[in-house]
């Protein structure tokens, strides 16, 4: 993190706040960025995260599309490779879906097809997140299937400082990037400095050190994290808790260097854990810190289940305080 | 009745007319250049050849400026050179050599050129909608002027995101053409089979100006691609362009017993009453614009060109083993 000047800056804004931030900087500064989504414009989409934007930048920079999700983020690819810097705005996480052939056959493989000659600067940005109370098709997290493909980049972000100065960041990225919020977090407060600011990708951060055992965790899993760490702590139990913030570039050197410190991890994220990205964290760590580890690395994900709709049932589906903490106990042998 | 001499209008336009029946002949050449290094086992991979559809990749092309932007297809030669490509250098990407367009890295179904607007071959049916679309509000949104030119075949109507991308298109009033290049054939198996309803109508009802025209007549396929590249330009918004045309050899290069799916008589007729090169000939000797030896003299110049651009292609390297992880990220 670049060094902030504490005395003088102690601003907490939202999660929703410093998304908004970014992308208005990043618009006054570049005249080619531009919003594409469903519900963008007046509405500010149904999270109120783009509200305001419009009246600033006016309705040929924020533009209200049909329910296209596959035809406007073409479009935004074929925007990109001509000169523009679109930010597509995908409601739901779940309806990535929609977007895989333009995502996956177009934006991620044009630089490498043509030989380096046409290149897609473009972000798109969606969410990620159960416990909502939305149901099977409204609440996945399925930013591993981004992972799995050369050319892109995937960001999950967990603080209002992270997500600004990563947004700024993506949208600067001449590469096709995808950024995933956790609607849960929209209300999440956290200090963001007032004055202009970016962060690299590739680069972990450590949301709290320990001794004892690392909890890798990304996006709505490091609150989750943070929590199981604090309750650690009343039984002795000193947690580190690392965000690698991108999955892809991934910085692995720290994550494998946490571990070794430690010689105990968990990695978590809300995403399925079958074939998910805590398995190839989880592998990594294993590798990497082998000669060091004291038990095998654990993943905690998302149930292998539709996110169902009822309550109880739900909430069963992804890591709580309490199971990561009971997990960490148990491998800490206490 | 027959004329003396040609008309004033033959006169004006007699060099744009010898540059596309050229441009077509480099296409044939080409493609044929193809099939030999294919069935040779010279070159890797699929070969789609654009024998027989040469006039609607021209007549198109020949109404866009440089800077103006095409996608194209997975039969997409005939696109690539009709926008200005190199053959030598094409040859060279069909070949995965290092000179390639592509570095060798995209072959017969990615050519793309930067230098000559040229957003790059596809092999999603359909998967460059979105791209010629996005092309054409980048032009808007920029104010340069220029247009864009989605190729499709009309296998792409089977794609929903077409539909989307019109939608849009038409609701941003985006300088795009969408020009379907109808060859009766959507791989293995009829059109008829497979779209229902009427083919413009699917473009009249998003508000698109939409035409069909013989895709087997480089006239025509001109004069009207002209009006909707106009159009399309002042900002009267995006059109459609239906070409009916006929793809002479199969599917792939490797789709030779076809009988299954149309009859060597079909195939025949249209070789022979209805073929772009020699009618266009026909009427180029007709209308005095060339005489037989100065389109025979042409010819043979094209065909050396091509077999020269094979030569250099075979000739030049392979990329490097290093290369194989450039160029994922820009």
């Amino acid at each position: 993190m670049p060094e902030m000047s504490v005395t003088t800056d102690q601003r907490e804004i939202t999660f929703a706040q410093a998304i908004r931030e970014a992308l208005a900087e990043e618009m006054r500064r570049d005249p080619t960025v531009c919003i594409l989504g469903e519900d963008v414009a007046e509405a500010g989409t149904p999270f109120k995260v783009l509200a305001g934007l419009l009246e600033e930048f006016g309705k040929d920079r924020v533009l209200d599309t049909p329910i296209s999700e596959a035809g406007f983020t073409g479009l935004a690819v074929g925007a990109a490779m001509t000169g523009m810097r679109p930010i597509v705005d995908i409601m739901f996480g779940d309806f990535i879906t929609l977007t895989m052939d333009q995502m996956v056959n177009q934006a991620a493989k044009v630089h490498y097809m043509s030989g380096g000659h046409w290149k897609a600067p473009m972000v798109m940005r969606t969410t990620l997140g159960a416990t909502r109370r939305s149901a099977a098709q409204h609440s996945q997290s399925l930013h591993a299937w981004f992972c799995h493909v050369p050319g892109l980049k995937v960001i999950l972000p967990s603080t209002p400082y992270d997500a600004k100065g990563l947004l700024k960041t993506a949208i600067r990225d001449d590469n096709p990037v995808v950024f995933f919020e956790d609607k849960m977090m929209y209300k999440l407060k956290g200090h963001v400095p007032a004055a202009d600011y970016t962060l690299p990708l590739g680069v972990a951060d450590v949301k709290r050190e320990g001794e004892d055992i690392t909890l890798v965790a990304t996006s709505s899993m490091v609150q989750v994290a943070l929590g199981a760490a604090a309750m650690l702590e009343e039984i002795g139990i000193s947690a580190e808790v690392v965000d690698p913030r991108t999955l892809w570039p991934l910085d692995e050197n720290t994550l494998i260097q946490s571990a070794r410190k430690t010689s105990r991890a968990i990695v978590l994220d809300e995403g399925y854990e079958r074939y998910g990205v805590t398995a190839e964290i989880a592998s990594l760590i294993a590798a990497g810190a082998f000669y060091d580890l004291d038990a095998p690395v654990k993943r905690m994900g998302a149930m292998h289940v539709p996110i169902p709709f009822s309550p109880p049932l739900e909430d069963m589906t992804v890591p709580t305080e309490q199971t990561v903490f009971e997990a960490a106990r148990k491998m800490c042998g206490r | 009745m027959t004329s003396l001499a040609p008309t004033p209008q033959v006169i004006e336009k007699a060099e744009l007319w010898l540059r596309m029946y050229r441009q077509m002949l480099a296409i044939r050449f080409f493609e044929n250049q193809v099939n030999e290094l294919y069935t040779r086992a010279l070159m890797p991979g699929l070969a789609h050849l654009y024998i027989g559809e040469e006039a609607v990749a021209v007549g198109v092309c020949e109404t866009l400026e440089r800077t103006d932007y095409i996608t194209s297809t997975h039969r997409g030669h005939g696109h690539c050179l009709a926008k200005g490509a190199s053959p030598d250098l094409m040859f060279a990407e069909l070949l995965g050599k290092k000179a390639g367009y592509c570095k060798g890295k995209g072959g017969s179904m990615h050519i793309a050129d930067p230098a000559t607007g040229n957003l790059g071959a596809n092999a999603i049916v359909c998967g460059s909608a979105g791209i010629a679309t996005g092309a054409a509000f980048s032009a808007k949104r920029l104010a340069n002027g220029r247009v864009s030119v989605c190729f499709i075949g009309e296998g792409a109507l089977g794609q929903g995101v077409l539909y989307e991308v019109m939608n849009l298109a038409e609701l941003f009033k985006l300088p795009v053409i969408y020009v379907c290049e109808n060859n009766l054939y959507s791989e293995y198996t009829h059109f008829s089979e497979t779209t229902a309803g009427d083919i413009l109508a699917r473009a009249t009802a998003f508000g698109l100006h939409a035409a069909s025209v013989d895709g087997q007549n480089v006239r025509a396929v001109y004069e009207h691609a002209q009006i909707l590249v106009e159009r399309a330009r002042r900002g009267a918004g995006p059109g459609f362009l239906l070409c009916n045309t006929y793809r002479y050899h199969g599917h792939h290069v490797g789709d030779i017993n076809r009988e299954y799916y149309r009859s060597r008589r079909e195939e025949q007729t249209w070789k022979t009453e209805r073929d772009p090169i020699a009618n266009f000939a026909k009427w180029l000797i007709e209308q005095k614009v060339a005489t037989v030896k100065e389109l025979d003299e042409l010819s043979a110049r094209v065909e050396t060109e091509m077999k020269k651009a094979v030569e250099f292609a075979m000739a030049t390297p392979y990329p490097s083993p290093d290369e194989v992880a450039e160029d994922v990220y820009a």
